[in-house]
């Protein structure tokens, strides 16, 4: 059995934000199966009372020393962008008319 | 020594060869600088290892190093040594794309804390090296700038991520480079080349600059031709930086001197576990017969060899290709087509989600779409426990059977992968075949600990590495048993190009 459909692989297109074509679909959702069903591997390691690892170095809250640091100028920041204005990154719209309006 | 110091030798030497030259004035950075950009010239169009080469930016450090030489000034143990970096690090003014045409013609306005300490040692950087896209691959044919090819068989894969590091130290077009290991992206490549490649204990080394891949787990590191190399390099890259929340405040262990010891090809009283799991069917009988040889290379230097169980590494890989896609998912919400790269679609009608999903799109090769929708498949509610959640108990276990290990042993010992370079084309159809690569060394990175890849001999005309795994922050053991194999077996080097 399939562990993931195509429309589920269409879906987590959506969610991740990538306009994939028809022709990636038919690729992807076989793709991700084969990878899906062996990574479910983890599934058979008996580990209900085991905690988990978000991270091998247990460090938390780590904080510099409130001084004063040389940053980026606002040209350098804004000298990767796309498209830029006033000293801000321009972007396109965000909000459609009817909520505009 | 006269036909070492002759100019058209100059790449074939070690960086510490190099080092001693220019201190010595006896050769001039700008003269080893030289050498390598001509074998670049002469050999690149076929390897393709560099995706940049700085030319202008190499010859202007390689001149400031000789002046300081003029001026007096002592230098650092690197000192004029040409290196080539990884195109995930940020190079102030030199383009960055992380193999990715997300990223094309990005010249980022500050330089990796890595680059920065490569800068303050006097080391030249060459230029930035070829590498799967965002590190996601094990073959380098993943990058969007089309493949870097072994230069022992042109026909082969140089490993991947790093591939492009690894085949430039190893097509003499530099004697130093900088890798980044998430699940093997600098010891796979060093295998498969015939070359040195370490991964740091995670933060030893600074993330600050590296393009992210998977936060928990990448950790920069030195690839070189010699033991002695890397550790010179390791030495002068790593270190706290306060400027990555997650680089351990001590200092580095003194991998130059444990290399050193190494060489003396002494290791009485070291003890060595071999993974009684990654010496089974898995590996192609070459990898192993070569693998045996060097443990008897080992034991007869004095080191009592035992074999370790380690049980839950077997699900190191499914766990890796459940966690690490997981942050990459999230990391790579920040190629939004806003603040740097690629943007694509913006008409003046179309809504910004709809920009950001063409750009993604179309900067994003089919590798890395893969892991972003696995990822968000994994951290997506109904399916985290099962997967996700499941994967970070298992490294909890991973990590239970190293702490075991190393109560027995200083140090665990496996091949560094299941096979020799396999030929370009074998594994792209089949994207979980190309995972398969990385088998024997993605248990290191789930554990945060140290691991090396040295030469170890050859199978079929190709390298084999053997790997090295230490405690978390004894990344010094893992140089000396490295460095005394490399004096008992030797270097390799490849057929001319």
């Amino acid at each position: 059995m399939a562990a993931i459909s195509r429309e589920e692989v269409a879906h987590l297109a959506r969610l991740s934000r990538l306009a994939v074509t028809e022709e990636e679909l038919d690729t992807f959702a076989g793709q991700l199966d084969v990878i899906l069903q062996a990574v479910a591997q983890v599934g058979e390691v008996a580990a209900a009372d085991i905690p988990p690892t978000s991270h091998s170095v247990p460090l938390t809250n780590i904080f510099r020393e409130d001084v004063v640091t040389p940053c980026l100028t606002p040209e350098e920041a804004l000298s990767g962008a796309p498209d830029a204005e006033d000293q801000r990154f321009r972007v396109p719209r965000i909000l459609t008319e009817d909520v505009a309006s | 020594m006269s036909e070492l110091t002759g100019k058209s030798d100059l790449t074939r030497m070690t960086a510490t060869e190099i080092a001693s030259l220019v201190a010595g004035g006896e050769t001039s950075a700008v003269e080893v600088t030289q050498a390598h950009l001509d074998r670049i010239a002469a050999v690149d169009d076929r390897v393709h290892a560099f995706l940049h080469v700085d030319t202008e930016g190499a010859l202007a450090a390689a001149r400031a190093v000789d002046e300081r030489r003029a001026a007096g000034e002592e230098l650092g143990p690197l000192a004029g040594v040409p290196v080539a970096v990884k195109d995930v690090l940020a190079t102030r003014g030199v383009p960055t794309t992380v193999g990715s045409k997300i990223l094309e013609g990005w010249r980022p306005p500050y330089d990796a804390t890595i680059v920065q300490r490569l800068r303050e040692a006097g080391t030249v950087m060459l230029g930035k090296t070829n590498m799967d896209e965002f590190a996601m691959g094990s073959s380098t044919e993943y990058s969007a700038y089309g493949p870097t090819h072994n230069p022992w068989d042109l026909s082969r894969i140089p490993g991947g991520s790093g591939g492009g590091s690894a085949a430039a130290l190893a097509a003499y077009e530099a004697p130093l480079a900088i890798g980044s290991d998430t699940g093997g992206s600098i010891r796979q490549p060093g295998a498969v080349t015939g070359t040195v490649g370490a991964k740091p204990t995670y933060g030893g080394t600074s993330r600050y600059g590296l393009v992210a891949f998977s936060s928990s787990l990448d950790t920069p590191g030195p690839c070189a031709r010699t033991v002695l190399d890397a550790a010179l390099l390791h030495q002068v890259i790593g270190g706290h930086d306060p400027r990555d929340s997650t680089s351990i405040p001590q200092p580095v262990p003194d991998v130059v001197a444990a290399a050193k010891l190494g060489a003396t090809g002494d290791l009485t009283g070291v003890r060595l576990g071999i993974v009684s799991e990654f010496v089974g069917e898995g590996a192609e009988p070459g990898v192993m017969a070569a693998f045996r040889e060097s443990v008897d290379a080992l034991t007869k230097m004095g080191a009592e060899v035992v074999e370790v169980s380690c049980p839950t590494f077997a699900y190191a890989l499914p766990a890796y290709y459940l966690i690490a896609p997981s942050e990459c998912s999230s990391n790579l919400a920040r190629f939004d087509g806003v603040r740097f790269g690629l943007r694509v679609g913006d008409d003046g009608n179309r809504s910004l989600e709809e920009v950001m999903s063409l750009t993604r799109e179309a900067g994003f090769g089919p590798e890395v779409k893969r892991r972003i929708m696995i990822g968000t498949y994994a951290l997506s509610s109904g399916y985290y426990d099962a997967y996700y959640g499941q994967a970070q108990k298992v490294r909890t276990l991973i990590t239970r059977d190293f702490t075991a290990a190393f109560e027995r042993v200083d140090a665990l010992i496996s091949p560094t992968t299941p096979s020799v370079a396999f030929p370009m084309g074998a594994r792209t159809a089949d994207p979980y075949q190309m995972y398969l690569a990385d088998l024997y060394t993605i248990p290191t990175n789930l554990y945060g600990g140290p691991g090396i890849s040295v030469p170890c001999g050859l199978s079929e005309g190709l390298p084999v590495g053997l790997q090295v795994m230490a405690p978390t922050m004894a990344d010094d053991r893992m140089y000396r048993v490295a460095a005394a194999l490399e004096s008992a077996v030797g270097t390799f080097t490849p057929p001319a190009l």
